[in-house]
Order: C-alpha cells, then structure tokens, then sequence
C-alpha cells in the first residue's frame, strides 16, 4: 500500500501525545500511565469482542488483557521515534495492542488443545470446513477423494502439515505461528501457495474449470 | 453452496493480495482512512484483498476499527 500521499504531520492531538511521552517528569508519568489505561481497555473489549470470553474469562482474561497492554507499551515506547503522523497516534499505539491479542490468543490455544490434535486427519470433515452444505454423500466422497489426492501429490511436507492443522483440523493460524516459532506471514504465504497448487492439481486433472480473468 | 462450489471458493486466491506483513504494516493508515469513508478500502485493493482472504488480519481490522471507533 502506498501511503506516500497520506499527510506525514501529527495531527494536534496525537502532537500531544509525542510530547508527553518523550518528555519527563511528572508529565511523562501522567502520559504513560494514560497511555497504559487505554491499552488495557482496547486489550479488554478485543478479547471480549473475539468472543475468547467463551474460553478465558475473569481473572485470566483480565491478565491476558493486561499482559498485551505490558508488551504493548513496550514495543510501542521502542518505536515511537517511527511514528510519522500518518494516522491518529492512538491508532497507531492501538495496532500494537490488537496485534499482541491475537498473538497471545494463539499461544493460549495450546493451553487448552493437546498437540496431538495435529496429527489427527479426519478427511470426511473436509466439506464441512469449507462451508459446504449438506450434499450427496457421493459428491463429497469425490470431493474428499481429489482434494486428499492433490495434497499427497503436489504439496512439500511443511505444506502438507499446514494445509492439514489449519483446513482439516481448524488449528487457528496463530496458534500455528506460536506453535513453529515463525510469523503469520510466513504461514499464510505457505497456505496461499497451498491453494494454488492443489487448484491447479484438480483444473489439470478435471475436476475445476480453469479461470481466466481475475482471481485465481 | 455444493461443495465443489465452496471448494472453488476456498481455492481462490487473488494476486493483489499483498500479504499479512505488508497489511499489518500499513493497518493504522487503513483503519483512519476507512473510519473517515468507508469506500477508501477501494484506493487500496492490495489490503483490501488480504484483508478479505485472511481471516486473522481481518479480525485485527476489525479490533482496530472497532477500538477506534469506539473511541471517537
């Protein structure tokens, strides 16, 4: 995305924020103290809004919330010299926050998930994890059949393990990433690839019609 | 949807998308821009395409949109 057209100035309000926190005494404290509350509120609403209240609640939840606004503020106090006004400062500090949420919610999971739902390949799920309707048991045998098929045949080992935890056993993608010590990025760009090749696999083979305009 | 229908979907990838890391680089600059006007998303189809093929930098989209939001 190219923001070179996005006005590069801080607006008055997040002008202030830079000042309180870059400058000392008691108003610096007053500003990362102000700062901090409002991290932790944007943490709490994010892990309530995730409905992760359904699976951590009270006290856990309001450490997990606490703990995003800790490493928040961190990564936030490291990087302010990076700010440049292209936003709000608050949702630039705001980014840091939810992303700590979702990484936090990715290496809770294991905490409530045996490792050896990994392994586990239950290929008949497939058409309910792609939102399939019910249909013919026919139909999804095929189905079942040429997509297993593709990914024996066309998928690297690492591929084939994501495809598996994250389609066929719904592993969420940042548990994956706190799982194997990597980044959402790595792995999603192992899924995309993913997607392709096993497209590619059923257009050669029959089972889905080439497309030649647009997404592919 | 048949499941071939939704296999077909599933399949689909766009070659705008440009990524989690490019996305979550700029979120902060997209987020202000869509809360001013939704139709902003259009001048930016990179995001806009990740962002409808990946559903964790979604969700951060829409908890950053939504902190914002809730704050103005």
């Amino acid at each position: 995305m190219d923001v070179s057209g996005i006005p590069a100035t801080p607006d008055d309000a997040s002008a202030e924020w830079l000042s309180a926190l870059t400058g000392a005494g008691a108003a610096r404290e007053a500003g990362l103290a102000r700062l901090h509350g409002l991290l932790v509120r944007v943490a709490v609403r994010e892990l309530r809004r995730r409905e992760a209240g359904a699976w951590i609640s009270g006290r856990e939840l309001d450490d997990l919330a606490h703990q995003a606004a800790d490493d928040a503020m961190l990564a936030i106090l490291g990087k302010l010299g990076s700010f440049r006004g292209e936003s709000r400062f608050t949702t630039w500090a705001y980014r840091f926050v939810v992303l700590e949420v979702s990484s936090k919610l990715g290496r809770h999971y294991w905490r409530q998930h045996p490792a050896d739902h990994l392994e586990a390949e239950d290929w008949d799920r497939l058409p309910d994890r792609l939102g399939a309707g019910p249909g013919e048991d026919a139909e999804h045998a095929e189905l079942v059949k040429a997509v297993r098929q593709a990914v024996d045949e066309t998928l690297t080992d690492h591929q084939r393990r994501l495809f598996v935890a994250v389609v066929l056993n719904e592993v969420p993608l940042d548990a994956m990433v706190a799982r194997l010590g990597t980044n959402r990025n790595a792995i999603y760009k192992a899924i995309f690839d993913a997607r392709r090749k096993v497209r590619g696999f059923l257009v050669a083979n029959g089972y889905l019609e080439e497309r030649r305009r647009g997404p592919s | 949807m048949s499941s071939w229908a939704a296999l077909e979907r599933f399949l689909r990838t766009d070659p705008a998308d440009v990524g989690c890391e490019q996305a979550m680089e700029v979120l902060h600059v997209y987020v202000d821009l869509v809360a001013a006007d939704p139709d902003a998303a259009r001048r930016y189809p990179g995001v806009a395409a990740h962002l409808a093929a990946c559903g964790p930098c979604c969700e951060d989209f829409r908890g950053l949109l939504a902190a914002v939001t809730e704050d103005h």
